[in-house]
């Protein structure tokens, strides 16, 4: 699948190649690429920044920061799954002013666009910590890592309960630049997906983050008991993309107009065309980038051939396509079968 | 700085119970220093292995017919180790590094003990030839279960002033543990700096002895890792900073050298509650990140 890259000057995306307009704007964020890191994925960035340059991507999500150092959970923190992993790691971090100071502070200076991630404990949490990001420069966008015990619940999760979901993300949107958009990261462990989406939607949230990892569980078959210190953890990678897709879709259907940031096991360009077609208009590689630390640009240049080679000159006509009606699918009488890479179909 | 390079097999050959790989790592060989690793990736672009393993470096070639190389020591337990241990020559397999913090070097000339386990002994050469060339002198430990898997006992006596191999079950060398070895070889040679790699017991055991009696150990850790580049942080451990404060910390960018006396070894796989960021006891099943 990989072509030789060709750079016109006048190129939207300067690492494109150059047929297809690869920027996609996200509930106001403008970014040259569709492709962002995952939260917990990419750290705060530095790490990728040796294999790649990361300004080029559209952005980069941090890891979930909280309001107090943690130490995380006990080791083992992860499990090799089939075509994914299984973690719990605790999020583990060093908490918002030293983040704040250290992190923030080396994105913004490299120029990188910057989505942060939060993760609270209680409502409360997320307040003060979209506050604190408002004291300072450099982020570009926040998304709500709502899949945390809410310690006021008896630690049900936030994401699993369109009131709590619905009062973290207001608390966010109270305490938040009207310009800088909040992205809300939704769990896929509920009963419908959708109504958590419209809740959190009506409470200010620009758009939204799908899918969070799924809970699982391995057991050890040599010590007979659970291989994560933490019992479940979060299984993500390739094996979760179907149930991302879907999830996508889905929302897509219920909310036509809000912005979608699809995640969940991409891997290749043709993965990530999956969640663009279903309704995303930019997608994070997450588990991906610990198999290929270079794989978020390599899934760009893919995800912009796959497009080419199928008549789109830009990323936008594709974005929800899977959802037109036969009649209304201008482009698909523009591709020769000739011109599709086998590896494709 | 790290890299990624498309590597392919050279050589594999049976070394006892494992197996030595011989890659081309175009620059990471020339960039290679004691005690770093490389992450190899399992099984193709569509493997359904998603996570790299890490193994310490044995031994790098700078330039030859085959550009840099890099030789890594399998130990065949696992479907990624299985599937490594049957490539064959001109099999691509793809690297990323060298990674980590490699052993600190003595300014001076002084006594080194380097104690390995296992294949756990594989960076040790590396290090030993390093030292020589800086007039320590360098007496070398090995112990395994069994003589099939000790590691490097030819290239050892090559390399060391002494060399002490223990085995388990007696198959060759001492019957015991490195540990029961150790002492008297401290003793014997006045032993400044103790260098180990293996099993985190065995480090622990060795850690704790040199640091009852005030030698200064360096120690590579074996923890399991996700990406080993320092962004997934599943291979963290209990380490005292500078400051006296424990933080849990990545052997994949912190270590996997750490010095022996900052490790907490009798905590490792917990989380010490005076750790900065411990929870006071706030447990849950949340599973996500």
């Amino acid at each position: 699948m990989t072509r030789a890259t060709v750079v016109p000057a006048e190129s939207p995306s300067p690492w494109s190649d150059g047929r297809v307009n690869m920027s996609t704007s996200l509930a106001g964020l403008e970014m040259p690429s569709p492709v962002l890191t995952a939260s917990g994925c990419a750290a705060a960035g530095r790490e990728l920044d040796q294999f790649f340059d990361i300004t080029r991507l559209g952005a980069v999500v941090t890891k979930s920061i909280t309001l107090e150092p943690r130490a995380g959970r006990p080791t083992p923190r992860m499990a090799e799954t089939p075509s994914g992993m299984l973690n719990s790691i605790g999020l583990q971090g060093p908490g918002i002013t030293a983040f704040v100071e250290r992190d923030l502070a080396w994105l913004t200076q490299r120029g990188a666009r910057t989505v942060v991630s939060i993760a609270g404990d209680t409502v409360e949490d997320y307040a003060k910590l979209a506050k604190t990001l408002r004291m300072h420069d450099g982020v570009d966008a926040i998304e709500v890592n709502i899949s945390c015990p809410n310690v006021a619940e008896r630690g049900q999760v936030f994401a699993c309960s369109p009131d709590s979901a619905s009062a973290v993300i207001q608390a966010v949107r109270r305490n938040t630049d009207s310009r800088v958009p909040i992205l809300a990261k939704l769990s896929p462990d509920v009963t419908d997906i959708t109504s958590i989406a419209v809740a959190c939607v009506r409470a200010g949230a620009d758009g939204l983050s799908v899918i969070n990892t799924l809970l699982g569980l391995v057991i050890d078959t040599e010590q007979m008991r659970p291989a994560l210190a933490g019992v479940t953890g979060g299984l993500s990678g390739p094996a979760i993309r179907p149930v991302a897709v879907r999830c996508v879709w889905q929302i897509r259907q219920a909310l036509p107009d809000i912005p979608i940031l699809g995640m969940g096991g991409i891997r290749t360009g043709l993965d990530a065309l999956q969640f663009i077609l279903a309704g995303a208009q930019a997608v994070s590689v997450g588990t991906t980038v610990f198999n290929d630390p270079s794989g978020p640009i390599r899934v760009h240049q893919e995800l912009s051939t796959a497009l080419a080679e199928r008549g789109f000159s830009s990323l936008a006509e594709a974005v929800s396509y899977a959802h037109r009606a036969p009649q209304d699918r201008g482009l698909s009488e523009s591709i020769a079968p000739a011109e599709i890479d086998e590896d494709s179909l | 700085m790290p890299e990624q390079y498309r590597g392919e097999v050279v050589s594999v050959r049976r070394a006892g119970s494992y197996h030595v790989l011989t890659l081309t790592a175009g620059s990471i060989a020339t960039q290679t220093r004691p005690g770093q690793f490389v992450a190899l990736a399992i099984g193709g672009e569509e493997s359904g292995l998603l996570l790299r393993r890490a193994f310490s470096i044995h031994g790098v070639q700078e330039r030859g017919v085959f550009g840099g190389t890099v030789d890594v020591v399998v130990s065949p337990h696992g479907a990624g180790t299985r599937w490594l241990a049957q490539r064959h020559r001109g099999d691509a397999v793809n690297l990323v590094g060298p990674l980590g913090r490699p052993f600190s070097l003595p300014r001076d000339p002084v006594s080194c003990a380097l104690v390995g386990g296992g294949y756990g002994s594989a960076p040790l050469f590396m290090l030993a030839e390093q030292l020589r060339a800086r007039g320590c002198r360098v007496d070398m430990v090995l112990g395994a279960a069994t003589e099939e898997k000790l590691f490097g006992v030819l290239e050892a006596k090559r390399m060391a002033s002494t060399v002490t191999l223990t085995t388990d079950d007696g198959s060759l060398g001492q019957t015991g543990q490195v540990t029961d070895a150790l002492a008297g070889v401290m003793d014997q040679h006045g032993t400044d700096v103790v260098y180990a790699c293996g099993p985190m017991g065995m480090l622990a055991a060795v850690a704790n002895m040199a640091t009852a009696r005030g030698v200064y150990s360096q120690c590579a850790v074996e923890e399991s890792m996700a990406c080993g580049i320092g962004v997934c942080m599943t291979c963290v451990l209990p380490v005292i900073g500078d400051d006296g404060t424990t933080r849990m910390v990545r052997s994949c960018i912190d270590g996997p050298v750490f010095r022996g006396d900052t490790v907490r070894w009798a905590d490792v796989g917990t989380i010490p509650p005076d750790t900065l960021g411990a929870s006071p006891v706030r447990e849950s099943s949340e599973g996500a990140r």
